[in-house]
């Protein structure tokens, strides 16, 4: 019987995994290794720091939302043996595989910029949104610089969303006027879009929040409190929240199907990694010019099942299901109850709707409803 | 070649979109020398315009944009500080 090897038990993992053990009843042994046994629902960190979201429902135990075919392991990878066609974990024991799929994710590195670890805060792990909301809950008045600290990041709009939302907590506990807020990018616009800057960049002006763009974090002071950029300038504040430079899983950092960064060379289509037709990589992880989204990995997912599925059962591909084209959807907050939606493709660049209260109540729903539909694979 | 300056590092990042070129050079200047010339090639056609805004903002120097064929463009920059 085939062996496949599932590494990353996040939305990426979990959903593949279960489809496969879908189309694949009896004809293979899926196996899925994560590091952690519970399954993380990120998007909702997002509310967290202004207590709109308390962080322990915002994970579930990842054995209950996989299909009983397949077998968990939960461990870490420590590294890849590629000609042995085998993985190995931490703990020392090796995991054999005739299919590999890659969802190991992506991680902040927040010790990749000198001082930033110190100075700065971020809701980028369940942790860290949590001691925000603490800062956050203790604020009085003050500058507040939020802003990205490195690209690619994972779901490039949440830095606009959280400032969107930082300007309405603040407004409602009556400490907008007291509250300087400055947003950096580190490119000439607010996103890297052109589309999602164009409808951002006024609703930023409008809310009052300074734009500081061609913003290159170098380093953080956290003695003086300042964030100085690569080129030239340095902003003061009293709370700094950087989202942290990202990186791929360590075991794939200097590997062959990964550059220096750990990101997996994928075929944008197909998603096979390069050079390696039976290893495939999904998410995050991989080094596509496309969003680090939960949509990604969502949309991405059915196409490397087909592949797999029908090299085992000898079949050709179903052409419908065989390639990806870039496909992802996001929703963006701006405050005040209201939201807009970005769906786009590797060729096809989203046009933003206004904001209205549908959006935010569609992503509010899609918030509770993800447990049942996605990492199931229902839809 | 036709450039009379030595181009330390030359960076491809063809077939990498906006703002992959951008990111790249912003990444190889940081680990450059001050002095040294750095190239990047792209395709983007959105480079034209960011690459020598961000040279100027940043305070280094823009030597100057040359064809390399196709829709590639080669973009020439020193370390200046
Ligand atoms: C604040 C925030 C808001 C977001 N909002 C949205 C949103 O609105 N919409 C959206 O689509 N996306 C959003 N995202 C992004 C989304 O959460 C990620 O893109 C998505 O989770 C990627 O899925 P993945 O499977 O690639 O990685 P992950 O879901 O991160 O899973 C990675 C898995 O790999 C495991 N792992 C890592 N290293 C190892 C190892 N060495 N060995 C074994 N296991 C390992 C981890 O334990 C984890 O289970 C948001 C993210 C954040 C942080």
């Amino acid at each position: 019987m085939k062996r496949i090897l599932v590494l990353g038990g996040g939305t990426g993992g979990t959903l593949i995994a279960n489809l496969l053990a879908k189309k694949l009843k009896n004809e293979a042994q899926i196996t899925l290794v994560s590091a952690s046994s519970r399954h993380l629902y990120q998007p909702g960190w997002l509310y967290v720091p202004f207590g709109w979201q308390d962080p322990r429902a915002l994970s579930r135990s990842l054995k209950s939302l996989l299909n009983k075919r397949v077998q968990l392991e939960i461990g870490k990878v420590d590294r890849l043996d590629l000609p042995a066609q085998a993985v190995v974990l931490e703990e020392g024991n090796t995991l054999y595989y005739d299919y590999l799929v890659v969802a190991t994710g992506s991680r902040v590195t927040p010790e990749d910029v000198p001082g930033l670890a110190e100075g700065a805060h971020h809701f980028y792990t369940e942790e860290a949104a949590w001691k925000l909301h603490a800062v956050l809950e203790e604020w009085q008045g003050g500058r507040i610089v939020v802003g990205v600290g490195g690209l690619p990041h994972k779901c490039p709009v949440a830095p606009l969303e959280f400032t969107f939302l930082l300007d309405e907590y603040l407004t409602r506990r009556g400490l907008r006027d007291k509250t300087e807020i400055t947003y950096t990018y580190p490119i000439n616009r607010v996103f890297s879009i052109e589309s999602v800057a164009e409808v951002a960049e006024p609703l930023l002006k409008e809310r009052g929040v300074k734009i500081e763009t061609f913003f290159n974090l170098e380093s953080v002071d956290p003695e003086k409190k300042l964030a100085i950029s690569l080129e030239g300038s340095s902003l003061p504040y009293d709370l700094l929240v950087m989202i942290p430079p990202h990186r791929g899983a360590q075991f794939l950092e200097g590997s062959p199907i990964a550059d220096a960064q750990g990101w997996v060379y994928t075929d944008r289509t197909t998603l096979q990694v390069k050079d390696y037709p039976n290893i495939y990589a999904l998410g995050d992880t991989t080094n596509l010019p496309i969003s680090k989204a939960g949509s990604t990995a969502h949309f991405e997912a059915p196409v490397i099942a087909e592949h797999i599925a029908a090299e085992i059962q000898g079949r050709a591909v179903d052409l419908q299901h065989a390639s990806y084209n870039g496909k992802v959807t996001c929703f963006l907050e701006t405050g005040y109850g209201k939201a807009s939606i970005l769906a786009f493709d590797y060729d096809h660049p989203p046009k933003p709707p206004a904001p209205s209260w549908l959006y935010h109540y569609e992503k509010m729903a899609f918030n509770k409803a993800y447990w049942y539909l996605v990492p199931t694979g229902v839809i | 070649m036709s450039n009379p300056v030595q181009i330390s590092k030359e960076i491809d990042a063809r077939g990498s979109f906006c703002p992959g070129p951008l990111m790249e050079l912003i990444r190889a200047v940081k680990a450059a020398n001050v002095g040294e010339v750095i190239a990047v090639l792209s395709g983007d056609p959105g480079s034209v315009k960011d690459i020598p805004a961000w040279v100027t903002k940043a305070g280094h120097k823009f030597l100057g944009m040359e064809d390399a064929g196709g829709e590639v463009k080669r973009f020439i920059v020193r370390k200046a500080r």
